[in-house]
């Protein structure tokens, strides 16, 4: 029997108080389709990096959900963001992955869109449009917002949607870690050629989730780090700064976002990291000394892993990299991987960490292999009649946050749970759930925007 | 040389050949890995790029660069060997249970010999690859495409200096590469 899904209905699928999510927001092909309409259409997504766009007429295709989307600097040099769909018959008017071109032309009957968007050529437009088609009417569907921020092009197709900022609020240190060089200079980071993409037959949720805050998953990655493939030969990781640090999980439930970390002693020094290779350990520990300097106990923020609701998730160091799980129906998500070194660093550094970078990550990559087996077959065996009937456990540390963290002078934004001793814990996936059921609930933005009634703006 | 020169010996060379990528194909196929590395020369590059759809006219750009972007291999000996000690500690889940790989290696063409095709130390192919995986239960993939290897003879056996795997797809339909091309 076809369940239909009320808005109201999910706050039965997504149960906070005991800390339960139905196996239906995985499988079910109703939710997904809703999820299209009331997550994809209304969040903040991740859609490229600057350095992919460099020049006037580059174009980068990238997707937002499951559409397919322009980025591209046009001759003025500003960056747009557009739906890959000709506005007189659908047809995708760009089908390369990237490339330089003064002009979009759609390959179906001809019309034409510069890198700005604007319909610029109609064929027989004098005789048979009587030259009547306003063509000022008819440029490519832009995104209504788009940001660059360090960066990051972010796009969201909500024009009610609050600002990016607003969006990430307290977030923002981490999302900084990420785009920031490792020196802590702003924006300081560039893309390696080539952007891994592949399929995944499991529902997006699963590596969102996973990326959020799973420490509980060592078994998955038991055999890599048997072998040791980490930039110090050991593990998958160097974890030689964690040294007497803290494992927060930090959660902001009220928009979805999370992320792991490793928070250094009040005291802490920069250690040398990356031993193996004397040029990227000096690159790496002047940068821990200057970032130091200028961060001051920031500093002390060791970022792991983290998601930014709702598909947009990152490592913020090893290895540097951003994923997006893109949706392709409830049990197909097409992940597509960037990956960031400082623009600044040597050519040593930049070429070590690409070489780590992909015996790390992805299909080909050691760690994330056994990653991909686990969301796959997770996925397949909870789509069953009588699977489908009992809920996950996310019960993992429920009742153990705080919301007013603080260590040595350092106070921390969001509901941060302490695993140090427990050594893992559930809030941030939690928090991810909690955001979900809000986005498929909420009317629009109004609704969405919990944190304005409750007088904390950002 | 130009191997076309001598016939004969090109013949005689590419048997020899074809019989060297036939056994490193069943002893992949058979999962013994370990004797598979014994295949490779101690300086391999093995190299398999992504690759994109460009425009024409900038094919160029077609593939990931070795040495320079991501790929999906762009490595050496080193991590070839970890990638097998990684499936051989039983708890390599991508791969436990063992998936059935059958690889087929198909229109062999050799490129160069060195010094001559009869007297060849080293030897450049071309050739192409089907990869059938099947694991679990119904799990499949097929994977084809070009391959470019170049062979060495080392105390008279064949060698692989270098391999260039050109897949056919630009976004990967398969979720892991935990085999070998």
């Amino acid at each position: 029997m076809a369940i239909t899904f009320q808005p109201s209905s999910y706050s039965g699928l997504v149960d906070r108080d005991n800390g339960m999510v139905s196996r239906e927001i995985f499988v079910n092909s109703d939710i997904y389709a809703e999820e299209q309409e009331r997550i994809f259409t209304r969040a903040w997504l991740f859609v490229g990096h600057e350095s992919q766009v460099s020049k006037p007429g580059d174009f980068f295709v990238s997707s937002m959900g499951e559409e397919s989307v322009i980025l591209c600097r046009d001759r003025q040099g500003e960056i747009h963001v557009f739906l890959n769909s000709c506005m007189h018959r659908g047809m995708k008017v760009c089908r390369y992955d990237e490339g330089n071109t003064p002009i979009f032309t759609c390959p179906y009957h001809g019309w034409s869109f510069a890198t700005d968007g604007a319909l610029v050529g109609v064929p027989f437009y004098k005789d048979a449009y009587h030259e009547e088609l306003d063509k000022s009417q008819w440029g490519l569907i832009r995104v209504p917002r788009m940001v660059n921020y360090k960066g990051g092009i972010w796009a969201t197709w909500d024009a009610n949607a609050p600002d990016f900022l607003e969006y990430i609020g307290g977030f923002r240190t981490y999302l900084d870690i990420l785009f920031d060089g490792w020196d802590g200079s702003e924006g300081g980071t560039e893309i390696i050629g080539g952007i891994e993409k592949w399929m995944v037959p499991s529902n997006w949720k699963f590596p969102a989730e996973n990326f959020i805050g799973d420490r509980y998953h060592n078994i998955s990655h038991r055999s890599v780090d048997l072998v040791g493939i980490g930039p110090s030969g050991q593990g998958r990781r160097d974890n030689s700064e964690r040294e007497g640090a803290k494992s927060l999980d930090v959660s902001f439930p009220e928009r979805g976002h999370g992320t792991v970390m490793f928070l250094r002693p009040e005291d802490a020094q920069p250690v040398p990291s990356y031993q193996n290779d004397p040029i990227v350990s000096e690159y790496f520990y002047q940068c821990e000394i200057a970032r130091k300097e200028r961060q001051g106990q920031l500093w002390r923020i060791l970022a792991g892993p983290g998601t930014i609701f709702p598909n947009m998730s990152y490592l913020p160091r090893q290895p540097r990299s951003i994923a997006v799980w893109h949706p392709r129906g409830p049990d197909q998500t097409e992940v597509w991987r960037w990956f960031l070194v400082d623009a600044s660093a040597p050519p040593e550094v930049k070429e070590f960490l690409r070489q780590y970078y992909i015996r790390y990550s992805g299909p080909a990559g050691l760690t994330e292999q056994d990653d991909m087996e686990n969301w796959n077959y997770a996925h397949a065996a909870s789509r069953g009649a009588m699977a489908r009937r009992y809920d996950y456990n996310y019960q993992m540390g429920m009742g153990y946050a705080v919301t007013d963290f603080e260590d040595g002078g350092l106070k921390l934004d969001g509901t941060v749970l302490d695993t140090t001793k427990a050594r893992a814990g559930e809030q941030n996936q939690r928090g991810f759930y909690s955001r979900w059921r809000e986005f498929m609930a909420a009317r629009d933005w109004d609704g969405l925007a919990t944190w304005r009634n409750n007088g904390s703006a950002c | 040389m130009v191997v076309a020169n001598d016939p004969l010996a090109l013949l005689l060379l590419k048997q020899d050949v074809e019989a060297f990528l036939y056994h490193e194909a069943n002893l992949l196929d058979d999962r013994r890995y370990e004797e598979w590395l014994d295949l490779l020369s101690d300086d391999v590059r093995y190299w398999v790029p992504m690759r994109r759809n460009v425009k024409f006219g900038e094919l160029e750009r077609e593939f990931t660069r070795e040495g320079q972007d991501i790929n999906w291999f762009d490595e050496g000996k080193t991590t070839l060997t970890q990638r097998v000690r990684q499936i051989l500690t039983g708890v390599h889940w991508a791969e436990e249970p063992l998936s059935r790989l059958s690889h087929l290696v198909t229109n062999v063409e050799i490129t160069e010999a060195t010094p001559s095709a009869a007297d060849a130390g080293e030897v450049s192919l071309r050739c192409r690859f089907i990869i059938y995986r099947n694991r679990v239960a119904t799990e499949t993939d097929i994977l084809v495409g070009r391959r470019e290897d170049r062979l060495r003879r080392v105390d008279g056996q064949w060698r692989i200096a270098q391999r260039q795997v050109f897949l056919d797809q630009n976004v990967l339909l398969a979720k892991n590469l935990t085999f070998f091309f």
